[in-house]
């Protein structure tokens, strides 16, 4: 039995199904990450967790303690909001212990762990302040202090970081993975953020218009993604997905033809049927471009220089563009003729249903 | 010389304004300080303090200053108190909220005199008002609200009338208020009466102190109501210092003594303005 785990949730609005049906299985020190576009339900499921919204049907156990009709209060659960929700008109030290002086604990022990936990994120000057003269980062850690203090047995953040500026976001990012080092507590984090989700998480839930579209950990979404949109939403820049005319399974190998010329995939690889219509998806940085004649053509239409790398944009004689990633230091002129090399091994194949047909090499 | 140039062209306005508080002001103090009988036209000689001490000294000052004083506090804490409750009642969505809102900011609408005309004739009234079935279909002898109690009764009146203001005010104040903060509150383990406490109360000091400070002005010169219902009797029991000023001015015909109760009204308006902002203007600063 898994610490929390979520058992056929759904949950409607009134005209708006917002939750389709969530299985989920979370183990005890876990840092999981909740992604996907706006409006495909990571919040809901999160506020739903935290008992802030009821849920339609099914069911939440935590602890091996069915949590699906309980108080928010009673849950044992404690969050951080994407406005800090810290209140106004008390002092930090106020913030902190609000919940431990609700819970009516012995002073002694309030002051200790108010002192701990602001000594451990740098609030100790702070104390006395009220929450509108603090910057947006002290703003953060008072918010992760709060939640801190009570030792809860699940943390829940909401887009904590999107309202900080990006250096500042980079570093609350390290601060939070070494919190969760730290504490070794359960973390369920939400954010529409990939690079958050990639850095941060044990596991990455997907979601998608209300349904989970793939749970794994950032490397197997990465490498192995089951859909069309996992493989999409994973990665900056995208993934290309490019049409092949022809997929012809033959005895060793399957022979894809792309615009004219024909590449060799394993069928060992492949794991499920070809359809008429099958893509291939391939990322940036697994395709090369070389000198001689290779597996495909193009112009170059525009190049993005990055500093330490950088991104040209290719047109293909189908009219498709296509994103390969080149060394830093390329020199390529607008209109250039490229010839474009590909990782076989990298490669996946999709069939018309947008679902993913190919195993990863690990895999094997 | 831009400087020069802004205040040429505030000039006009702040010097009528001035001339607007300037002019009153003066014929005031002019006034209180001659004997201005209409009844003895002609006569109008410098007399110095006596029209004040006419005033001090007359029978009705005291209870006057009293019955103001009861008068404003009442009220004070009624619509303060209702206006918070009933705010955070009818803040939350529920069936209807849209009409209860609006019925209960209505009462505002409504004229002072016609409020107490009202309340006068179809609520208090021993022999057809509201009050009187209601005593006498629960075997009680009905009572005469405004000779009995006539304080009392004003104060119902008046509180009825500025209820909706604060309700207003309060309505909207608690509209601004953050969820996110109340949601942390509740995860925290608050009840809806420590939200109440500790983030609803201290998000409204601000709403509050603009209800106090704005009703002050005005309860402070209550008049219709009295005119219309009691005529500040039976006695003096429900006359306040505005009716006073009026019964000197307008029943006696003595604008001198009118005039210098009317200087005394101004030095207690800011007498209590002193106090309840020392008192609650603090909030202000939060």
């Amino acid at each position: 039995m898994s610490y929390l785990a979520i058992t056929d949730l759904q949950k409607h609005y009134d005209d708006y199904h917002a939750l389709r049906g969530i299985n989920l299985a979370i183990e005890e020190g876990e840092f999981i990450v909740f992604v996907g576009p706006s409006g495909c339900g990571k919040s809901t499921l999160l506020r739903t967790i935290a008992g802030l919204e009821t849920s339609s049907s099914g069911a939440i156990e935590l602890d091996g303690k069915d949590i699906t009709e309980l108080a928010s209060s009673k849950r044992d659960l404690a969050m951080v909001f994407q406005s800090y929700a810290l209140y106004p008109h008390m002092t930090v030290a106020d913030n902190l212990s609000f919940a431990l002086r609700l819970a009516k604990a012995p002073d002694a022990e309030i002051k200790e762990k108010v002192q701990a936990v602001s000594k451990s994120l740098q609030l100790d000057a702070l104390l006395e302040r009220k929450p509108k003269e603090l910057s947006g980062g002290q703003r953060q850690r008072v918010a992760i202090g709060r939640a801190i203090v009570r030792q809860p047995k699940v943390f829940l953040f909401d887009e904590p970081l999107s309202n900080l500026d990006a250096a500042l976001r980079v570093q609350m990012r390290l601060e939070l993975a070494r919190l969760h080092k730290k504490l070794g507590t359960t973390m369920i984090y939400v954010t529409h953020d990939q690079v958050e989700a990639m850095t941060l998480a044990d596991r990455v839930v997907i979601l998608n218009a209300g349904q989970i579209e793939q749970v794994g950990t950032p490397l197997e979404l990465y490498r192995q993604p089951n859909s069309r949109f996992v493989a999409e939403f994973i990665g900056t820049p995208k993934m290309n997905l490019i049409p092949l005319d022809q997929a012809v399974k033959q005895d060793s190998a399957v022979e894809l033809t792309l615009l004219g010329k024909s590449i060799a995939f394993p069928t060992s690889r492949l794991t499920g049927d070809l359809s008429n219509q099958t893509i291939m998806g391939i990322r940036p940085e697994h395709m090369h471009l070389v000198d001689h004649a290779a597996d495909l053509t193009g112009k170059v239409e525009l190049v993005e220089h990055l500093g330490s790398e950088a991104y040209a944009h290719i047109l293909l004689s189908s009219g498709q563009t296509i994103i390969v990633k080149a060394s830093a230091r390329i020199d390529l002129a607008d209109g250039q003729q490229v010839h474009i090399q590909l990782e076989v091994d990298e490669m996946i194949l999709l069939n018309d249903q947008d679902r993913v047909i190919s195993a990863s090499t690990e895999g094997e | 010389m831009k400087r020069s140039i802004t205040r040429l062209l505030m000039a006009p306005s702040v010097i009528l304004l001035l001339i607007w508080m300037i002019v009153p002001l003066s014929m005031t103090i002019y006034f209180s300080t001659i004997r201005y009988n209409l009844l003895y036209p002609g006569q109008n000689n410098f007399v110095g303090w006596m029209n004040f001490e006419f005033f001090l000294t007359d029978p009705g000052f005291f209870p006057a200053v009293a019955n103001t004083l009861i008068l404003l506090a009442s009220v004070l804490i009624i619509t303060v108190v209702l206006g918070v409750l009933l705010s955070a009642l009818i803040d939350r969505p529920f069936w209807g909220q849209g009409i209860v809102r609006v019925l209960l900011i209505s009462p505002f609408f409504i004229m002072p005199t016609v409020n107490a005309l009202i309340w006068k004739n179809m609520m208090m009234n021993p022999v057809y008002g509201i009050f009187a079935w209601i005593s006498e279909s629960l075997g009680f002898e009905p009572i005469d609200w405004l000779s009995s109690f006539p304080l009392a009764s004003i104060i119902i009146m008046v509180s009825w009338q500025w209820l909706p203001f604060a309700i207003l005010v309060f309505v909207t104040a608690l509209q601004s208020q953050d969820t996110e903060q109340k949601e942390a509150a509740q995860m925290d383990g608050a009840t809806g009466w420590h939200i109440f406490r500790y983030l609803t109360l201290p998000h409204l000091a601000r709403p509050i102190t603009v209800v106090v400070m704005i009703e002050t002005i005005f309860l402070l010169a209550i008049f219709a109501e009295i005119f219309v219902s009691t005529g500040g009797g039976p006695g003096y029991d429900s006359t306040n210092l505005a009716y006073l000023i009026y019964n000197q001015a307008l029943l006696q015909y003595d604008v001198g003594v009118a005039s210098a109760g009317g200087l005394f009204a101004v030095l207690l308006a800011n007498i209590v303005a002193f106090f309840l902002i020392r008192a609650v203007g603090k909030n202000l600063t939060v």
